[in-house]
């Protein structure tokens, strides 16, 4: 079973949310954590543990051949993203706009534009304890998000069975890499605050879920800030709220050391019980 | 010479657009002819990505010399133009076609 963690808003606790809900269930259970947030991982520094694979990631761009090509023209028509250009004499590749579609490549009449590999980002897989922790990171310079969340996804349905719980840390906000980490799991969790500014991004990110079909409920962070909007727009949607954690300037301070913040505080562990059970229950073929 | 200008209309009256990937309007003044050219950008809108290499690359079919834009090219459509040869002058992006021409003319604008 795939569950994301997700949400409009930044900075609201996916990964508070992601990295206690983890080591929780793996008192009991074996469970794969992933921080799919491959632009600026943050999980890790919650987990510590022995690491078992670290791998190079690729991802897969046009490469021009000059001497075979005609200049037809073909590869800039068909390129959704402009990543391909013909200028006079000349075939310029952008490799941060290319989306490796392979449409160029393939509709190439002189196969000139042979697809090549260029380093993207960097896998890792960790053990700690019964957590499998997988961290994808994203070169420094590289712009695209998607092709990294894809294979690291790809790497943990090749690694672990199905049944295996598995918690996705995703990005924020609703762009493609949020689509990349969610389109995929079971359920997603939306993690918010009650605040103006947490209501507005999560009925972006309701209204995401909702074109994705994807079942979703709601965990309501630093709760008793701000005001009840929040509750009465799941309330009026039908969005189950699973939980509804308590804002405490302990678990702040916790979590500035980078340390698992359920052990410490009961009212958070409870909250979390409740998002176990309700995981638990769901039923999913 | 033919001098290229990012700008919100066709003529010598419209104002200049600062945006370069996004214009509006790509406009070319051809001075041996006294003639303007112009080609309607404004589908760019509909670009989430690579409105600068497509931009640039609509720019160099119009066969321009230079070009006299706002804010300049980004990245991107900075490394086509240069293949391109193309010169680049910056900082008209508030002025009409007309008082750009002449701000280059006097060599009032900064280069690229």
């Amino acid at each position: 079973m795939k569950i994301a963690i997700a949400s409009g808003k930044g900075g609201t606790g996916k990964t508070t949310l992601s990295t206690n809900l983890a080591a929780f269930f793996a008192d009991k259970n074996q469970v794969v954590l992933a921080d799919l947030d491959v632009e600026e991982p943050n999980s890790g520094l919650f987990i510590t543990g022995k690491t078992e694979q670290i791998d190079v990631k690729y991802k897969m761009i046009p490469e021009w051949n000059e001497d075979t090509c005609t200049l037809c023209g073909k590869c800039q028509e068909n390129c959704n993203f402009h990543a391909v250009i013909r200028l006079g004499s000349q075939i310029l590749v952008f490799p941060e706009l290319c989306h490796s579609c392979y449409a160029c490549s393939e509709l190439c009449p002189t196969n000139s534009l042979p697809m090549v590999k260029q380093r993207m980002g960097e896998l890792k897989h960790i053990k700690s304890g019964k957590i499998d922790f997988i961290e994808s990171r994203l070169d420094i310079g590289q712009e695209q998000a998607v092709p990294l969340i894809g294979q690291t996804i790809h790497y943990i349905e090749s690694k672990f069975p199905k049944k295996t719980l598995k918690i996705f840390d995703a990005p924020p906000g609703t762009s493609c890499p949020v689509i990349e980490a969610t389109k995929d799991v079971d359920f997603v969790i939306l993690v918010t605050e009650p605040t103006p500014f947490g209501l507005h991004d999560l009925k972006l990110a309701v209204d995401t879920m909702v074109e994705l079909g994807k079942p979703h409920a709601v965990v309501i962070n630093r709760y008793g800030i701000g005001n009840n909007d929040v509750v009465d727009y799941c309330v009026e949607n039908n969005i189950p709220i699973l939980a509804k954690i308590p804002n405490s300037r302990k678990l702040a301070e916790l979590y500035s050391k980078g340390e698992l913040v359920y052990k410490e505080l009961p009212e958070f562990k409870e909250e979390l019980q409740k998002i176990e059970t309700y995981i638990l229950n769901l039923e999913i073929e | 010479m033919k001098i290229a200008f990012t700008a919100k209309g066709t003529e010598w009256n419209s104002e200049m657009d600062p945006r370069f990937g996004r214009t509006e309007y790509i406009l070319v003044y051809d001075d041996e002819k006294d003639e303007f050219t112009s080609y309607d950008n404004r589908e760019i809108e509909n670009e989430a990505h690579g409105a600068g290499p497509k931009t640039s690359q609509q720019l160099f079919e119009m066969g321009p010399q230079v070009l006299i834009t706002g804010n300049g090219p980004g990245g991107n459509a900075a490394t086509v133009l240069e293949k391109a040869g193309i010169k680049i002058f910056i900082g008209a992006g508030t002025m009409t076609v007309k008082e750009a021409f002449e701000a280059y003319q006097n060599n009032n604008l900064k280069g690229f």
